[in-house]
């Protein structure tokens, strides 16, 4: 059965900022992620399998190659003849964006003429497989206005962490902070609204000038609204900085996170690319890694996620790296920490080392 | 409404495909996985619509379940089109009774309709169980070039092997004078490959005839083609020059999917001018773990591979766990080989499992007599049980049960 009274919400430009030269020419969604995907797919997927079948998307800039990856949004099951995926694209201000009353506000044509009882809203910075029709569940039977999704843990290192006291599945405290305490419940962009209710708050705000969800909403008006958190405790990891992307690819070489994250009931789609199955030749020694159609495999691979399509000469050394569509390694290359953008070429015998916390970016189209 | 098409293509992909045993027991020869992510029809369809042919009629009688859901809307080749595309085309009842296809000329026979509709100039005839990439414009370039009334593509074949083969012997021109169905003694090593193009007036007019002969098996190379040789027809032969292999045996489809694994063999399936597409299966990655060998082997999606992989292709979602061996074989989707197993010179069908310590196959080296040795087979859904033994040649279409280990193991 379809669940056909929730509105999906996603943001896919939320967050650009923290990732440097991979978001140059891209949004955040359409970052490449785990050999096959972009971040985007988890959103859609978690999304889709939760029965949702309409969703809208308020992007403000580089959103060519996200428009390129979702297409009609066949492979997510979204080219839906009622609902589908709905493109919103916005010109403000990154900070207007990021505080998301002024995307609200572009998008409440859409909502007003959308027909579902509720909206489910999100950004694309969190991985996982989370069942949102669990989430969604909680919010409608505990009546509350809105739910606020939550996980427990060391906060992102970020100065704008909406951090959470929650007693009983309710909140008490909402404040805007950094990532100071060990442990603490920090909200992840993830929220359940009803639909009439979300536009409703997102014109009086507008209309005061203000334009921040959770300091004008959700703080400001905490004590009139009742407020649900509802914890995630599935496999996440939180995109924040470069050396968080790098440590997020690498948590799927763990085969326990790889069963949390690849549900066979619960799975994550991608655009298809119509490459042959990846091709391993004479000499190659691959340990530990993931890779994608496409790819061929000539030198030695450890503890690497090599994308479709990315090809490793003859007499290359990869160790944790992250090789990214269309990238070339040629013959005796040696990279250590090294993160390749689409379509790199490392020319023969180049060496290039990273470390863990701090690997070495090298942006799309380079020819080193 | 229906577009006017120049050409319409018939497909084929009824045949049971006895000569795959246990590989075609529940699907269509066409159906049958092939170099690790694709079917063997994705080749004939990715061929129609590089070539720039909109419309197919895929002909299905034998076990037709799994191909309808494979072709589905036909959008993995961009033949999900409006007023053309692929369509499906099984046997049906009408007013004056049914009929099974009773051969490959009465299939297309029977869906003269479907043809009619789109109003073609020329109707390309395919099967569905050869390997090859072919750009099937140019054959109908010169099918027009030459005026001809039906043109067959030929490929040239080792002068010892053509007696295999349905040869046809032609005229300095190209044009065919004689056919030749394996022959003793062949006259000429141009080899038939089951490609034709037909000018659609003379198809339908050699069909009709054909139809109404009771003594005819109703088959393109047994009746239709020696009747219009006879009359006096034109009919040239087309020269392909590249890969092709019929698929039809359980050697010759593990020989094709070896021949990916070599790089001096002409069979580039990620050519991007040239893509031949699939429906995907939507797989994670494939992961090779940190005590895992891969060398010479294709691996597809969803793979999870811990073993010792040599000269293989292994399909999506693919087992193969820590200490087991996989060498010179053919793991199609789904398949695993556990612990400590050995599979050597097999084909394991779709989400076959091979338990712990269990062998598979042989190396033809360690055969006593040469004679016993062939590739295994485990057939789809087919478990083979810890430590038992599945001979090379073997056909094995039910469980085998687990060996007691004797001794300390």
């Amino acid at each position: 059965m379809r669940n056909v009274n929730v509105l999906g919400l996603v943001f896919p430009n939320q967050h650009d900022a923290c990732l440097g030269g991979l978001t140059t020419h891209r949004s955040l969604g359409s970052v490449p992620f785990g050999a096959r995907y972009r971040l985007i797919d988890f959103v859609l997927s978690n999304m889709v399998n939760a029965g949702i079948s309409k969703v809208g998307l308020a992007t403000k800039s580089n959103y060519q190659s996200l428009m390129d990856h979702l297409g009609t949004g066949k492979p997510w099951d979204l080219d839906r003849k009622n609902g589908g995926l709905y493109f919103h694209p916005m010109h403000m201000s990154d900070a207007a964006y990021s505080g998301r009353i002024a995307p609200l506000s572009e998008m409440r044509l859409f909502l007003s003429r959308s027909q579902e009882d509720y909206v489910l809203m999100t950004d694309c910075d969190t991985v996982g497989n989370f069942d949102y029709a669990a989430l969604i569940d909680r919010h409608i039977e505990s009546g509350v206005d809105v739910t606020v999704a939550y996980r427990v843990g060391k906060p992102p290192r970020r100065q704008d962490n909406l951090l959470l006291t929650v007693d009983n599945d309710r909140l008490c405290d909402l404040c805007i902070g950094g990532d100071e305490a060990d442990s603490a419940a920090y909200g992840i962009g993830l929220y359940v609204i009803r639909r009439d209710l979300l536009l409703r708050l997102v014109e009086e705000a507008y209309s005061r000038n203000y334009g921040n969800f959770e300091r004008d909403i959700l703080q400001q008006r905490q004590q009139e609204l009742t407020l649900g958190g509802y914890e995630l405790t599935e496999y996440a990891a939180t995109v924040y900085s470069l050396a968080s992307y790098f440590e997020a690819n690498m948590a799927l070489l763990d085969p326990a996170v790889r069963r949390q994250v690849f549900l066979p009931d619960r799975r994550i789609y991608t655009k298809v690319r119509d490459c042959a199955p990846a091709q391993y030749g004479l000499h190659s020694t691959v340990s530990d890694s993931l890779v994608g159609d496409g790819a061929v495999i000539e030198g030695s691979v450890t503890r690497s996620i090599v994308f479709r399509d990315a090809v490793v000469g003859p007499g290359v050394t990869l160790t944790d790296c992250i090789i990214m569509q269309g990238s070339e390694i040629r013959a005796d290359a040696k990279l250590g920490y090294v993160i390749c953008d689409k379509n790199v070429q490392v020319c023969d015998a180049a060496s290039l080392q990273g470390v863990a916390h701090y690997p070495v970016y090298v942006k799309k189209d380079m020819k080193i | 409404m229906y577009r006017k098409q120049e050409c319409v293509a018939m497909l084929l992909a009824g045949g049971q495909g006895s000569r795959l045993y246990a590989l075609t027991r529940n699907i269509a020869k066409p159906a049958v996985p092939y170099g690790g992510k694709y079917r063997i029809i994705d080749f004939p369809l990715s061929n129609c619509t590089n070539s720039g042919i909109d419309t197919v009629g895929v002909l299905t009688q034998y076990q037709p379940l799994e191909l309808n859901d494979y072709i589905g809307a036909g959008e993995p080749w961009d033949l999900d089109r409006t007023g053309a595309g692929v369509h499906v085309l099984p046997p049906y009842q009408r007013n004056a009774g049914a009929d099974w296809y009773k051969g490959t000329a009465n299939a297309i026979y029977q869906n003269i309709n479907f043809i009619e509709r789109y109003s073609p100039e020329y109707v390309l005839v395919l099967s569905g169980d050869h390997i090859y990439k072919m750009d099937y414009s140019k054959m109908i370039a010169e099918h027009k070039k030459n005026n001809a009334d039906c043109t067959i593509a030929v490929i040239e074949v080792e002068m010892s092997e053509a007696s295999r083969f349905g040869i046809l012997n032609t005229n300095p021109d190209g044009s065919i004078y004689e056919f030749d169905e394996k022959p003793a003694v062949p006259k000429s090593n141009l080899a038939s490959m089951g490609i034709y193009v037909f000018t659609w007036e003379k198809m339908r007019k050699y069909l009709t005839a054909d139809e109404a002969d009771p003594n005819s098996s109703n088959d393109f190379g047994k009746n239709v083609l020696p009747t219009m040789l006879a009359a006096g027809e034109r009919m040239f032969a087309y020269r392909f020059e590249g890969y092709w292999k019929d698929v039809g045996t359980i050697d010759s489809l593990w020989e094709s999917n070896m021949d990916l694994l070599d790089p001096h063999v002409p069979l580039d399936l990620d050519d991007p001018a040239w893509r031949i597409y699939a429906r995907s299966v939507g797989s994670p990655p494939h992961w090779v773990g940190p005590r895992a060998h891969v060398q010479n082997s294709m691996i597809s999606e969803g793979g999870v591979i811990e073993g010792d992989i040599d000269f293989s292709v292994l399909f999506s979602d693919v087992t193969v766990e820590e200490g087991a061996s996989v060498r010179d074989s053919i793991l199609m989707p789904g398949s695993v080989v556990k612990k400590g197993a050995r599979v050597q010179y097999s084909i394991l069908a779709e989400n076959a499992v091979v338990e712990e310590g269990a062998t598979v196959g042989a190396r033809p080296e360690d055969m006593e007599d040469k004679n016993d040795w062939g590739v295994a087979v485990v057939a789809a859904g087919i478990t083979v049980g810890a430590g038992a033994a599945v001979p090379a040649k073997a056909m094995q279409e039910s469980d085998v049960p687990a060996k007691e280990v004797s001794g300390n193991a």
